[in-house]
């Protein structure tokens, strides 16, 4: 699919230009020569795989991240961007995943923060009432400007950014996974925004891997995998399929240990029926001693909040746990690790580790009573304990007593799994357990987390990077829009249309639904 | 391949048990973990080396019996700073306490009248702890408020004039002596000794540092969050009433406004120590070097008659010093 001869594009009529662009980081390539074009008054989607190099070259644009090598040209220029700001200044803004509003302030005081109409010194408040009326009124938002922003929800946070991003007179929004946190009329509000923004002469770059939403708002595709483009072209010779098709078939360069099989004992955790409202719904799966369960779905699928149900999080509304057989209803974290269900957080830095604590203390923390006796450590028998655990895990230290941030990320992350199963679980809820390290302390986790199935655990793996679920698990619970859609055996379909099945939820690839 | 996961006591002889390095390298950082040792023993070479009346038995055990009071106030304190949150209300404990044990010594007792004191500043403590762990109120603004209210009430018993005391059996815990030293002293480094082991060795004092070090992971860990807080306050209420009681009973007299003044040097002391404002990080010797410190400081300018308008100026400097440094040691983490 060339952008040849049919749109034949004029200088003119491209906005923002990359040409041979490269970005590495640390040991993963994640662009390796990239060129996109732009074209005014568009809407330009970037799709690709988790890893396959779309959000970075989104983010190459917005001036957050910057390249190794390679031009960005906006307005057929080329421009260096040090920071945001300076893209800002260009035109061009981001809205990002992690949205970055202050809640404590009204909308208006947001939509204007740092770019505030001043008369004398002071905030010309009328000035400032008068251009928020006129951008809202532009998008058609209904929004009051003297609500708190802590009051709203994501959706209306989202107008908030895209308002700030109009005030900072953008002509190039990047909308980086617009829609994951969103629920299904919100998404359509969102895609009509979208449609809007571009009907008032601002052009959008859309970075997604919600391939339906991509296909409904955009008017070029391009797909991104292993940080090269495959294609790009108008969306509308695409259908979720041939996306998917272009999409997948990456290389794979992870290597997984063998699986061992799991013993064909009672279920250790058995969920029936599990939901919470409008976020998933009629989830039913079990998960017996040594054996790897993966959940596998986008970013919205409800596979994350499921996990975070099963370790006592998150309450669902509806639905049945059991443990070994016995109903049990979790209330808090507490209440699942005193029933064998321990969590390895999602990130290490905010949920899991005491990163100014010593080693040995954030392994202990979960059941300081195996290393204490009438309320005091027993400092011995935990060194000896955990510098075991640790030397079978491999982390390299200075001493049990180091921080834990001198530590490199790989290592942090061996002591967050160490820490989850200081608790001997019955049942490991792994989320994303290798996030943020590099391919070689990747494989060593796979290993660790086979070996700790095989000595008998359960574990129930989520990961965005669904490869590594792929790779690890027994079985995979594929989900879609809040639901399990299909039961797979890894063994037995191939990646690619397992992850065909993630993407479209088309099941005429899989098994049947479970 | 036998449980390659997690180790039981038992399993240990077929594992490598070779022991860790104990000690990593000297960086940076630890150099400035141990700056406040380092200008403690150099202010206290200097001042022995500069005046021969500083390192005398007579000047140092006076100087700890000065500051017997305080260093409890702030071993107490440390505890909720290092769980995230500060105590205001510890000086108005610490008045309170005083006044109760000076009333109630002739009708039930020395011994018993200090018990119940301490005990008041304990429930004081744990009220203060229920106030932000149930009513969700930032500790700084509970007691602030509680301060108040505690100060009222300390009014409101002693009708607002100074009372006095007259039973030996009271004066004798801060006048008294033994071993060389007044018994206040002995009960504070008790005390310090006490709670540095148990800040620093029990698993309670783990979920101190770990709920002011990172309040959701400790929620994961299944940390009870509300009861470790609730149990630091009870510990500074608790310390409060005992430095209230030893100031009580070195002057013989109590009034509702003795402590109010202390609140801010005890919290100083911790802070100059080195234990870090936003929790998570310190240690009860830090404290007692905090307090030293700031002891040593006063005492040096009236051995060498310096002009005591500067004292306060170095000991400001010395506490931006401090939050500088820790909050230096946090952007660079």
């Amino acid at each position: 699919m060339p952008d040849g001869d049919a749109v034949r594009t004029d200088h003119d009529e491209v906005i923002a230009e990359v040409r041979g662009l490269v970005k590495r980081f640390g040991s993963v390539q994640a662009l390796r020569g990239v060129d996109v074009r732009v074209v005014r008054r568009t809407v330009h989607a970037l799709v690709g795989e988790n890893g396959a190099g779309k959000s970075t070259l989104g983010r190459v644009f917005s001036g957050a991240v910057q390249p190794d090598a390679g031009t960005l040209l906006i307005d057929g220029a080329p421009v260096r961007f040090r920071q945001p700001r300076d893209a800002q200044r260009a035109g061009v803004v981001a809205v990002s995943q992690e949205l970055t509003l202050v809640p404590q302030l009204d909308v208006i005081d947001n939509v204007f923060l740092g770019v505030e109409e001043r008369r004398a010194g002071l905030i010309a408040t009328a000035r400032a009432r008068d251009r928020f009326e006129e951008l809202t009124t532009q998008l058609g938002f209904d929004l009051s400007p003297h609500q708190r922003v802590r009051n709203l929800n994501v959706a209306d946070r989202q107008k908030v950014e895209i308002i700030r991003a109009l005030a900072r007179t953008a002509r190039l929004v990047v909308l980086d996974e617009p829609t994951s946190a969103l629920v299904a009329n919100e998404v359509t509000q969102l895609l009509d925004i979208v449609r809007r923004l571009v009907a008032n002469g601002t052009t959008v770059l859309f970075v997604s891997h919600a391939l339906q939403d991509v296909l409904d708002v955009s008017d070029t595709v391009t797909v991104m995998r292993d940080g090269e483009v495959v294609s790009s072209g108008p969306a509308s010779e695409q259908t979720p399929d041939t996306l998917a098709t272009a999409m997948l078939g990456r290389t794979h360069d992870l290597s997984f240990p063998t699986r061992r099989p799991p013993t064909q004992a009672e279920s250790v955790l058995s969920v029936r029926g599990l939901g919470l409202r409008r976020r998933f719904e009629d989830v039913t799966f079990d998960v017996r001693p040594r054996e790897i369960v993966g959940l596998a779905g986008l970013v919205d699928s409800g596979a994350g909040l499921v996990a975070g149900a099963v370790a006592g999080v998150i309450r669902p509304t509806r639905g049945q746990m059991l443990i070994d057989g016995v109903p049990v209803r979790l209330t808090s974290p507490t209440d699942a690790l005193r029933h064998g269900i321990s969590l390895l957080p999602e990130s290490r830095r905010d949920e899991g580790l005491f990163m100014r604590r010593p080693i040995r203390e954030n392994v202990t923390v979960g059941k300081a009573s195996i290393v204490s006796r009438w309320g005091m450590m027993r400092r011995r028998l935990e060194g000896v304990l955990v510098g075991s655990q640790l030397r079978t895990f491999d982390v390299r230290m200075s001493s049990l007593d180091a921080r834990v941030d001198t530590l490199s990320g790989g290592n942090q992350q061996k002591v967050l799994l160490a820490k989850s199963v200081f608790v001997r679980p019955k049942v490991l809820v792994a989320m994303q357990p290798t996030r943020g390290v590099d391919v070689g302390a990747k494989s060593s986790i796979y290993s660790l987390l086979s070996d700790l199935a095989h000595d008998g655990m359960g574990i129930l793996l989520v990961s965005p990077e669904i490869e590594e679920v792929y790779g690890l698990a027994h079985r995979i619970l594929v989900m879609h829009g809040g639901r399990v859609i299909a039961e797979v055996d890894p063994k037995a379909i191939a990646y690619d249309e397992m992850m065909r099945l993630v993407l479209t939820a088309d099941r005429t690839g899989g098994e049947g639904a479970a | 391949m036998t449980s390659r996961s997690t180790v039981t006591p038992q399993q240990l002889d077929a594992q490598d048990t070779r022991p860790l390095p104990r000690f990593a390298l000297p960086t940076m950082r630890r150099v400035q973990d141990y700056a406040v040792v380092g200008i403690f023993l150099l202010l206290f070479i200097v001042l022995s080396l500069w005046t021969s009346a500083f390192f005398t038995k007579t000047n140092i055990v006076n100087v700890l019996d000065q500051n017997a009071a305080i260093g409890v106030l702030a071993l107490g304190e440390t505890f909720t700073i290092i769980s995230g949150n500060f105590d205001l209300s510890i000086g108005s404990v610490y008045s309170l306490a005083g006044i109760v044990g000076i009333m109630l010594t002739p009708i039930l007792g020395a011994a018993l009248a200090c018990i119940i004191a301490v005990l008041c500043g304990a429930v004081l403590g744990i009220m203060n702890g229920g106030l932000v762990v149930f009513g969700r109120v930032h500790s700084f603004i509970a007691t602030l408020a509680t301060q108040y209210v505690i100060y009222g009430l300390a009014l409101v018993v002693t009708g607002g004039i100074i009372i006095q005391d007259t039973n030996p059996g009271f004066l004798v815990v801060g006048q008294g002596s033994g071993g060389g030293m007044e018994w206040a002293v002995w009960i504070m480094l008790g005390l310090a000794i006490v709670t540095g082991v148990f800040l620093a060795r029990s698993v309670f004092g783990r979920y101190v540092y770990a709920v002011g070090g990172n309040r959701e992971a400790a929620r994961l860990s299944g940390v009870r969050i509300g009861t470790v807080v609730i149990a630091a306050f009870a510990i500074s209420g608790t310390m409060a009433a005992i430095g209230g009681i030893l100031a009580a009973s070195l002057v013989g007299t109590a009034q509702a406004g003795t402590g109010t003044g202390l609140v801010l040097p005890a919290i100083a002391s911790v802070i100059i120590g080195g234990t870090s404002i936003f929790g998570g990080e310190g240690a009860i010797w830090r404290t007692v070097l905090g307090v030293l410190l700031f002891a040593m400081i006063g005492n040096g300018f009236a051995l060498l008659s310096l002009n005591a308008t500067y004292q306060e100026i170095v000991e400001g400097a010395l506490i931006i010093v401090a939050v500088v440094a820790d909050a230096w040691a946090r952007s660079r983490s």
